[in-house]
């Protein structure tokens, strides 16, 4: 807990004014974390190309987890990378997000039976906010993810979560 | 009355309040909830292995001081190049002059062998034989004459 998150009970006038503050301000610029595993990574990378300009939602790649704000799982998350994302995912400053996209990401997609080597769904590791379907998604369905995350964004509060 | 010095001064001190004012909301405003997995150095989603604070072999700080030295050569050699038309024969001369200088110092460097670099020569250590130490003759035992 910080000096004001979560520090209320319930919400008043100025409470909710300055969480539209800063939820505006969080879901307009959701920096990325730069990495993508597999196909998906490649629809990533075309949603932030000129076509489709993932930009104008504020969403920039960064190199590093300390910057970001939320973290595109693109692609087969694999046993051996499952560890490493969740420790990429630790190391991220809060409000932290996690997009997974594509089966793979989603459920383990077409190695959901067979693949010995396979992650079956990358919310066994970190706590997923959107699930893009798509194998792989177009960058189309990506930008809808987005749109979808800062649905979620806008409606935090700085107010505790009653149990 | 503000001099224009006056003006650098002001900006300076909005600058100043500028970067206060966004770590003081930050800090007002972040959820803060660090664990050890939060808190452990960023290698690139690898475990962190040791210190940052390694120790570098002390040859690279010759290599680092040429390096130095050449590269401010080529930094003033560009923009040399740039205008030696308008500079004519004595930006020419000047320019020659300078790279002389620095000719005699890569010369200097590179008689004094710091150019090389020497691999590391473990020297495996010769054991002597002590004297004191006589080599052990094996002693057959006398055989009794066969009669």
């Amino acid at each position: 807990m910080g000096l004001l998150d979560k520090r209320f009970e319930n919400g008043n006038v100025f409470i909710t004014s300055l969480d539209n503050l800063l939820n505006w301000a969080r879901l307009s610029s959701l920096w990325q974390m730069q990495f993508g595993l597999a196909c998906c990574a490649i629809e990533m990378m075309a949603a932030s190309a000129s076509n489709f300009d993932i930009m104008r939602f504020g969403v920039i790649p960064r190199a590093t987890p300390r910057q970001v704000d939320v973290m595109f799982v693109a692609g087969t998350v694999t046993l051996k990378m499952a560890s490493r994302i969740r420790r990429l995912y630790d190391q991220m400053a809060e409000p932290r997000y996690v997009l997974s996209m594509g089966s793979c990401a989603n459920c383990g997609g077409p190695y959901w039976e067979h693949g010995y080597h396979v992650l079956k769904g990358v919310d066994r590791v970190i706590p997923v906010d959107v699930y893009v379907p798509g194998c792989p998604p177009r960058p189309e369905a990506l930008l809808e993810g987005i749109i979808k995350l800062q649905e979620k964004v806008r409606k935090e509060s700085l107010v505790k979560k009653s149990a | 009355m503000l001099t224009e010095f006056g003006k650098v001064l002001i900006f300076l001190i909005i600058g100043a309040l500028f970067v206060a004012g966004g770590l003081f909301a930050a800090w007002l405003l972040r959820p803060r909830r660090p664990y050890p997995g939060k808190l452990a150095p960023y290698e690139c989603g690898e475990e962190p292995v040791g210190d940052a604070w390694v120790r570098f072999n002390v040859r690279f700080y010759v290599v680092a001081l040429i390096f130095l030295i050449f590269d401010v050569e080529i930094a003033f050699l560009f923009p040399w190049a740039l205008v030696y038309r308008e500079l004519g024969l004595f930006g020419f001369l000047e320019m020659a002059v300078f790279l002389v200088i620095l000719l005699v110092g890569y010369a200097y460097v590179w008689v004094k062998g710091d150019l090389d670099w020497d691999k590391p020569r473990p020297e495996v250590p010769r054991v002597e034989r002590p004297s004191s130490i006589k080599p052990e003759v094996r002693q057959e035992p006398e055989q009794a004459p066969v009669v």
